[in-house]
């Protein structure tokens, strides 16, 4: 066990030494995988971002009912039993002199309100249905529609329901450029690993012939395209983070013209382990299909 | 300790190295292989360090058959030999030690451990206050004994060692052949390969004879004994 320790550590110690003989190629080899992961880690953090600034809506899907002006209070309790008996879900009356003051409780309109001769508000009930799938909502309408009283049904979800299909697109884009970056992050790899196999060609040769096992000289190898991965990976977080960072101020400033608020979010410490650990994992790769295919050719 | 038997080597173009090659070299014997070249000295070279494998017969090293070795099991037989390549196969990108820690680093003994038997084995074949020298800076004797501590650090039963003293003046050829006297005196079985069978005073040390790859014994001649300077 220790010496299958000391056996890792002494390859892991052999491929930091390689790194660090050859700096200027280190660095470029650093900065291309760093380049290469920074696109999809930017567009993945745009979207969380995004999917932030929408809250937990997209969850929350309504229907809203308005009754004709002239409907009764005994056209409110024929809705009312109707809603009961569909057992749609839960649902919310709004009579509308509460919707009139609700009203005159937002800023500036108080005065408007106040010169109307009568309340122009309909009675409304906003109905929160179970099933939210998209199909079902326009069915909801349709049925709502044809209830006695109905002047107008409002699927209030609308807007969420295109901005979800932006966001899965968006995702999908993401995911797109993931993979292709990903391969060429393992074809990176592939090409430095060559490379180093072709530059120990004669250590590589005497080790075996000394008696080195093909784990042996593998080692350090996987260990280089692990590592090499792994740094490009915090390259990546530094080049997003710097990035994100000259972002905060410009996108504060328009959430608050809006009068929202809104920070936008960067890349976590649990975000840059990922990335630094999936540049490894995707380096590892690379190196790993690399040896198989170099070191048969070198014998 | 090194037996072979019936040992025939075709390459794949038609040419017979060795035909039907039988000899058997027991533990502790010092032995010279010799031959014309291309008399297949080379070849039996790499058939006993496991480098290229016979078209038929036996080759058994230690009681192991070459012959019916598994591929992962070649790395484990080369650490129990301490092989001498022709060429010497140093690397010229790392000092002295660093070539004597490799074996040692395959086989994965601990660092202190390991620099003391690389310091060991450097002084055992004189070459002790060298360690920082990079190979280059080193004359061809040098070289040649690197290349046996390098062989011997893993303290191996058995030397084979493919033309040592070729391209080596007289003096420093029989230095060399004065370390691996000093081996095989500590129960080493030393193989030579060579063309040119050079014996020490007071010994006769015997010599296996390769002819078109036939192979024949004898002794070697006093007349070719060096006189000590």
């Amino acid at each position: 066990m220790t010496s299958w320790l000391a056996q890792h550590l002494a390859a892991l110690r052999d491929a930091c030494r390689r790194l660090a003989a050859a700096p200027l190629n280190t660095l470029l080899s650093l900065l291309v995988v760093g380049v290469a992961l920074t696109l999809p880690t930017a567009g993945w953090l745009a979207l969380e971002n995004l999917r932030q600034l929408t809250g937990d809506t997209p969850g929350v899907q309504q229907v809203s009912l308005f009754l004709t002006l002239d409907a009764s209070k005994r056209d409110v309790g024929e809705i009312e039993s109707r809603l009961k008996e569909a057992r749609l879900g839960s649902w919310r009356y709004v009579p509308r002199e509460e919707a009139l003051k609700r009203l005159q409780a937002s800023e500036g309109m108080a005065e408007i309100v106040a010169s109307l001769p009568r309340n122009p508000l309909p009675d409304a009930f906003v109905v929160t249905p179970d099933d939210t799938r998209p199909e079902s909502l326009e069915h909801l309408a349709k049925v709502f529609t044809a209830w006695p009283k109905v002047a107008h049904v409002q699927l209030d979800s609308a807007w969420v329901k295109r901005f979800d299909a932006l966001l899965r697109l968006g995702k999908l884009v993401v995911l797109l450029l993931a993979v292709l970056f990903a391969g060429a992050l393992v074809t990176i790899a592939f090409n430095t690993i060559r490379l180093q196999i072709l530059a120990q060609a004669a250590e590589i040769e005497v080790a075996r012939l000394i008696g080195a096992t093909d784990a042996y000289i593998q080692r350090p190898l996987h260990y280089f395209g692990m590592l090499q991965g792994a740094l490009g990976g915090l390259c990546a977080a530094l080049l997003v983070s710097a990035g994100f960072g000259l972002l905060v101020a410009p996108v504060t400033e328009l959430t608050q013209l809006y009068g929202a608020s809104f920070t936008l979010r960067s890349l976590s410490p649990v975000d840059v382990l990922s990335l630094a650990a999936i540049g490894g994992a995707l380096g590892w790769l690379g190196a790993r299909v690399s040896v198989q295919i170099h070191l048969r050719r070198l014998t | 300790m090194i037996a072979a038997n019936d040992v025939t080597k075709r390459y794949p173009e038609g040419r017979e190295a060795l035909r039907n090659v039988s000899f058997e070299i027991t533990a502790g014997e010092m032995v010279f292989l010799t031959g014309h070249s291309g008399a297949g000295k080379s070849t039996l070279f790499k058939l006993l360090a496991a480098i290229e494998r016979p078209t038929s017969g036996s080759v058994v090293i230690n009681g192991q058959n070459l012959a019916a070795l598994r591929r992962n099991a070649v790395p484990y037989l080369r650490r129990k030999l301490g092989l001498i390549f022709q060429d010497r196969k140093l690397l010229f990108d790392r000092n002295v030690l660093d070539n004597v820690l490799l074996p040692l680093a395959i086989v994965g003994h601990p660092a202190k451990e390991a620099l003391r038997r690389a310091q060991a084995a450097l002084a055992k074949v004189g070459l002790p206050n060298r360690e920082k020298t990079f190979p280059i800076a080193l004359s061809g004797g040098e070289q040649q004994r690197l290349a046996i501590a390098r062989a011997v650090v893993n303290r191996p039963a058995i030397i084979l060692a493919d033309e040592p003293t070729a391209n080596l003046d007289a003096a420093s050829a029989q230095e060399i052949l004065e370390i691996f006297r000093a081996f095989q005196q500590v129960g080493v079985t030393v193989l030579i390969v060579t063309h040119d069978p050079l014996c020490l005073p007071g010994t006769r040390p015997r010599i296996l004879r390769l002819d078109h790859g036939q192979m024949s014994e004898g002794q070697a001649m006093p007349s070719a004994a060096v006189a000590l300077p």
